[in-house]
């Protein structure tokens, strides 16, 4: 078995596990557990930290392919995606059926009036399509050219869910600053990465075949 | 001779090492009565909700409590809701920080000063203070400035019989209010998460208002350190944050005290902090609250639900600009 058969095959489904764990923690203390004396608030914060972290784990997995040159990594990427996406779904859901009862008309009120509800909402929105083209098939479809292009969203994503969070907070901004620099630094690693790969005096040593480089 | 060591904390004061160590089992106990009740379909998910009120065993009771005409009937909160969940900053950010962290809090001995334009200034036992006024329960509404609510039964006195004792002058028309500061027993305040101390205020008529109490109590037992003992401000009709606790400074003021909220961040909190839905807070909004316990978000009412008690207070002033 190769290397890349064995991620495959057996990390793959460990780590897919393993992003189902904060889901199953929710799940086991609303019925066997607890979720203290604001569940409500506890469901919304967890599930909304959980996208977050999600996101910057899809985004470190390029940069961290770079720097380690351990290229199955990429296998991940979709999965850590798909995970953000499914979080940031419940994340919302919790919102718009606890907090606006499936009233539509309250979302948008919030989305045009709170910027931090305009901001995680814009996160969540631009989510949608990259989930939807997130299959082989889809890459096929766009080319990867378009393809890369269009999942260039995740950066606006990224932006979104970090100030969502800076601007809920009501005192310490403490975690969203630190989740606003590693976003920060994830970015600052690919203009580095561009910014290597244009200068014409040392071509970096990339093999990744089929895989695209943002 | 036998010299008595004033004890420092009392027994009442500590969460008992039993009940501590059994938090669970009162939980899981919390947990049935819920799924019971509600026929084997609820989980804990829904215990914020159930009847079960886990009060302190060892907590002192206060005994020969009057009724109030002003309390609400309402479903209360549980014991469990009230003492683990409150924003006490002195004790760090997070809501769960004061039950957690507020056993360094020494709420015997204590005194409060009073000063300012009043006849009779000076520095009163909490004992005393206690015995002056016959206590009285007041279950009331309590809605945060971060939209979620409680019903409280709290136990305390009109703040009005507590003012006249010291006969204000003419010149007193506010009443500021000052809590303890003293990293070693609110160790929140070693970070400079706000300007220490704690300040807020009251117009004279807000703090001569039926309504306004110290509160010392809780669910019948001497006030719990984490929400505010041994003496605190309840004002129902204004945000959470005007109901300062652990109080050790009362002093009557010709002009208006800077609130440390409002030094804190002057356009999203104010000097008067009553409760309106149609005034947001700038990053959020006030027109409905969640109510611990409920799942789905109900409707904020004008001045918490008291209007028809306190509206009057406000007759011509614009509350959108004195929020």
């Amino acid at each position: 078995m190769t290397s890349t058969a064995a991620v495959r095959r057996i990390v793959k489904p460990v780590v897919f596990l393993a992003a189902l764990g904060p889901f199953g923690w929710l799940v086991y203390n609303a019925f066997w557990g607890d979720l203290g004396v604001n569940p409500v608030e506890t469901i919304t914060n967890y599930t909304g930290i959980w996208t977050l972290r999600f996101i910057v784990i899809t985004l470190a997995i390029t940069p961290v392919r770079w720097l380690t040159g351990f290229n199955p990594l990429i296998l991940f990427r979709r999965m850590t995606g798909l995970f953000a996406f499914f979080y940031g779904t419940l994340h919302f859901m919790t919102y718009f059926i606890l907090d606006h009862s499936l009233v539509f008309a309250g979302v948008w009120d919030d989305v045009v009036k709170r910027p931090y509800i305009t901001a995680g909402f814009t996160a969540f929105v631009l989510m949608i399509p990259l989930a939807l083209t997130s299959t082989q098939g889809w890459i096929r479809r766009l080319g990867g050219r378009k393809w890369n292009l269009l999942h260039r969203l995740i950066y606006i994503t990224a932006i979104g869910a970090v100030l969502h969070y800076f601007w809920k907070v009501k005192l310490d901004t403490t975690f969203p600053v630190y989740y606003g620099i590693l976003v920060g630094v994830l970015f600052a690693a690919r203009v580095w990465q561009r910014a290597r790969k244009a200068s014409p005096a040392r071509v970096p040593v990339r093999a990744n075949p089929g895989a695209p480089g943002l | 001779m036998l010299i008595k060591k004033p004890v420092d904390v009392r027994e009442s004061e500590v969460t008992p090492q039993s009940w501590y160590v059994r938090r669970r089992e009162f939980l899981q106990v919390a947990g049935s009565t819920a799924v019971a009740v509600a026929a084997g379909a609820a989980g804990p998910l829904f215990s914020g909700t159930s009847t079960v009120l886990a009060q302190n065993p060892a907590a002192q009771k206060l005994e020969n409590l009057r009724k109030s005409a002003l309390s609400t009937d309402e479903k209360l909160n549980s014991y469990r809701d009230v003492t683990t969940y409150n924003n006490f900053y002195e004790f760090g950010l997070d809501k769960g920080d004061p039950a957690r962290y507020a056993g360094s809090l020494k709420p015997r001995p204590w005194s409060v000063v009073v000063e300012g334009q009043c006849g009779k200034p000076g520095n009163y036992n909490i004992e005393d203070i206690m015995k002056w006024f016959p206590l009285e329960e007041r279950i009331y509404r309590m809605r945060c400035v971060e939209a979620w609510s409680m019903v409280i039964p709290w136990v305390g006195f009109p703040l009005a019989d507590f003012v006249k004792r010291f006969e204000p002058t003419s010149k007193a028309k506010f009443v500021k209010f000052t809590t303890l500061v003293d990293t070693k027993q609110m160790p929140g305040q070693t970070e400079p998460a706000l300007p220490w101390p704690y300040v807020e205020g009251l117009r004279m008529d807000e703090a001569m208002h039926p309504l306004t109490i110290m509160a010392v109590g809780l669910y019948g037992e001497v006030l719990p350190n984490q929400n505010g003992a041994p003496i605190r401000l309840v004002v129902p009709w204004k945000y959470g944050f005007k109901g300062i606790k652990s109080i050790v400074r009362v002093s009557f003021e010709e002009s208006q005290p800077m609130n440390t909220w409002q030094r804190m961040r002057a356009d999203e909190y104010g000097f008067y902090a009553n409760v309106n839905p149609a005034v947001d807070h700038p990053r959020w909004s006030q027109a409905s609250e969640r109510r611990i316990g409920e799942f789905f978000k109900r409707r904020t009412l004008p001045f918490n639900g008291y209007a028809d008690q306190v509206a009057s207070l406000y007759a011509g002033m614009d509350l959108r600009r004195y929020y």
